[in-house]
């Protein structure tokens, strides 16, 4: 089974506290400022991703989803 | 239809139950309390919710949530306790609902007396909230109009998706007239299903309801204005009720007096008749909105030279009166508002002093 | 191994308005997952407050209505005595709950009305741009208390859930924050809890949600995160107050 990790960009406003809440350090800051002025957060090392759903539990704007797909990712 | 001999309070609580409107939150004040302590027995009987908020202030929201629920609600209180409700009838006038409010006033200003009065007028007519609302305001002078005019005030609120109120003065609350409840004036509630929030199940939709009175946006706040306003335009074509007494033929002075200080007027006017005095009185039964085609009427009769406002207070309705008569006829006003009425004598008295 | 999350269906689709690391989103999300578990949105009645909440309706996809400040207890109170049948929440901040509308949150535990009350203190008024609230703390400075609160000038701050639960009327309330997962896993079971009190049509439920407002505070979210764990919650200790026998 595989997990896909989304974070969508315009509604995140860049607050930080997935990244505090993170157990794998994989979120950091966008340098790329989204439609609402706001730099979003962005998976920087996904690899380390055991989507554990901290971020998204955490997250006041609900921007993060976690999915999942039949085939394994390769 | 059999008539039963009672206490005003008690028949306007009977009247709302008559109309179907089994839906009362209250708080006690003198000279109305007991409309609450008549419906506490009778609600149970017909399966009607009563419930004595803490307060005033609570009540009216209780009212304004109901209301805005879909349901048919009324509340029933006195001059200071309709001040602490002004807030909750200017949101339920915003945001559409219909509500019917009735005030038993008593003396003011401040806490003023528990005698009756007439001094609430401009609050109901003029300033019962904050913000572009109005009410539309009843003013029975017995027992049975107080009946007659709550059970129309549940469809009129209806009608207008607005709240109304009932102006008494304090003898109407407090005097037992016989009174009967006509079959005809009880009415089926409005379906509420395109604006209420009676549960999307309910209305069988899956769009829900919003019962507000925010605009941070101006245009709509204006448009919701607009929308209130052409309300009250059609409440001044549609619901304006007065009536005339002695006005057939001449007339020296014309009174203009309502509630229950008009059958003083009329006392007076029939011992000034055997005088050999004629006085005609206009009484408005509505006074928001306010008669003025049938006081136009009522001045330009040839005769008259003098308009005279009679009421419970330090004159308010005179205002209207004055604006009315637009400067056809001298105005003037006469009324006591301790408590103690006015009697025909003393009425007699100020039209020989001012006009005859 | 891993887990799925979605929004849920009674949160709707707009961004809220909320500043960046105000908790009032966590709260919307809970009590939008606890309607959508319990399967009531279609009989839900949900009422704002008057502060930054008062758009909660744009964000919650039930019906609606929008009270006037501090009232919502005695507009919920008049929605649930004439339709016992739906499911009334009122939202209300510490201004609106704890100042002006203190006498209604009162009097709606103490008939045991059944409706549930989500009550979100962050010890200040948001909305109008943070002023001292009942629940701000002492030393706390607000724009109306620049100095810091002087308990000797305005008393302590009011701890909401341990005043009602004083009450004798049977009641669930609990106080709970939404600071760090772990409390906000809790924090659901309690808001769950409450709304099944209702759908069970027990008692009347109200919970006390800490909660954060960086922008106010002057903050970074994270940093508003800690002084909450720090300050707020040794004053404000969550647990559960009352629960109906």
């Amino acid at each position: 089974m595989a997990y896909q990790h989304i974070i969508d960009k315009d509604r995140c406003k860049g607050c930080g506290l997935c990244i505090a809440v993170c157990p794998k350090n994989v979120l950091e800051i966008s340098p790329d400022v989204n439609a609402k002025g706001y730099y979003p957060v962005f998976q920087a090392r996904p690899e380390d991703c055991i989507h554990c759903t901290m971020c998204c539990i955490m997250c006041p704007d609900v921007a993060i989803t976690i999915t999942e797909t039949e085939e394994a990712s390769a | 239809m059999a008539k039963v001999l009672m206490k005003g309070n008690e028949a306007i609580g009977e009247a709302a139950i008559r109309a179907g409107c089994l839906n009362y939150f209250a708080y006690p004040i003198t000279p109305q309390s007991e409309v609450a302590e008549y419906l506490v027995r009778r609600m149970p009987e017909v399966g009607g919710v009563f419930l004595q908020g803490e307060s005033e202030v609570a009540v009216g929201y209780m009212i304004f949530g109901a209301a805005g629920a879909g349901e048919r609600v009324f509340t029933t209180s006195s001059s200071p306790g309709i001040s602490l409700m002004s807030e909750a009838i200017s949101y339920i006038a915003a945001a559409q609902c219909p509500a019917v409010f009735v005030n038993i006033m008593r003396g003011g200003p401040g806490l003023g007396g528990i005698l009756p009065s007439q001094a609430d007028y401009l609050q109901a007519t003029k300033g019962i909230g904050h913000g572009d609302c109005r009410l539309l305001v009843m003013a029975p002078a017995s027992v049975q109009e107080a009946v007659e005019m709550v059970m129309n005030a549940f469809p009129l609120a209806e009608k207008y998706r607005n709240p109304v109120m009932i102006l008494g003065d304090g003898l109407i609350g407090q005097m037992m007239e016989p009174v009967a409840f006509p079959d005809h004036l009880k009415s089926e509630p409005t379906n509420k299903d395109a604006w209420a929030t009676n549960g999307m199940d309910h209305r069988k939709s899956k769009s829900r309801n919003l019962v507000k009175s925010l605009f941070l946006d101006p245009v709509q706040l204006n448009d919701n204005n607009l929308q209130l306003k052409a309300k009250y335009e059609r409440m001044r074509a549609e619901t304006v009720m007065s009536e005339s007494y002695n006005t057939d033929g001449d007339y020296t002075g014309l009174i203009v007096s309502y509630g229950t200080m008009s059958r003083v007027c009329r006392t007076a006017i029939d011992m000034l008749k055997a005088e050999g005095i004629e006085v005609g009185m206009l009484r408005p039964q509505t006074l928001f909105p306010f008669p003025e085609k049938a006081l136009a009427d009522a001045v330009s009769k040839p005769s008259c030279t003098h308009v005279l406002s009679i009421e419970m207070s330090m004159g308010q309705m005179v205002e209207d009166v004055d604006r009315f008569v637009r400067g056809l006829l001298p105005v003037s006003w006469y009324g006591k508002c301790g408590g103690d009425i006015p009697t025909p004598e003393e009425v007699i008295d100020v039209v020989k002093e001012r006009f005859a | 191994m891993g887990k799925t999350f979605k929004k849920p269906e009674a949160l709707s689709d707009a961004h809220t308005h909320y500043c960046p690391g105000c908790t009032h989103g966590v709260i919307h999300r809970l009590v939008a997952e606890t309607i959508d578990e319990l399967g009531i949105r279609g009989r839900t009645v949900g009422i704002a407050p008057v502060g930054c909440a008062v758009l909660a309706y744009n964000y919650l996809n039930c019906d609606f209505q929008e009270a006037a400040h501090g009232r919502a207890p005695a507009m919920a109170t008049g929605i649930k005595r004439v339709r016992p049948d739906l499911m009334v929440f009122t939202y209300q901040g510490d201004g609106d709950l704890a100042s002006i509308g203190m006498g209604e949150i009162i009097h709606a535990a103490n008939r045991g009305e059944k409706f549930t009350t989500i009550f979100v203190n962050n010890a200040i008024y948001g909305m109008t741009g943070g002023q001292m609230a009942p629940t701000t703390m002492p030393g706390q400075r607000t724009s109306t208390s620049p100095l810091g609160r002087n308990v000797e000038e305005v008393g302590m701050p009011i701890k909401v859930a341990e005043l009602l639960a004083a009450l004798q009327t049977p009641a669930y309330i609990t106080r709970q924050t939404v600071i760090k997962p772990k409390y906000i896993n809790k924090a659901k079971k309690a808001i769950k809890q409450a709304f099944t009190y209702q759908l069970e049509n027990r008692c009347f439920s109200l919970v006390e949600v800490v909660s954060t407002c960086p922008t106010n505070w002057g903050m970074t979210p994270v940093e508003a995160v800690d002084w909450t764990e720090k300050t707020l919650l040794a004053y404000y200790q969550p647990g559960d107050y009352k629960i109906p026998a």
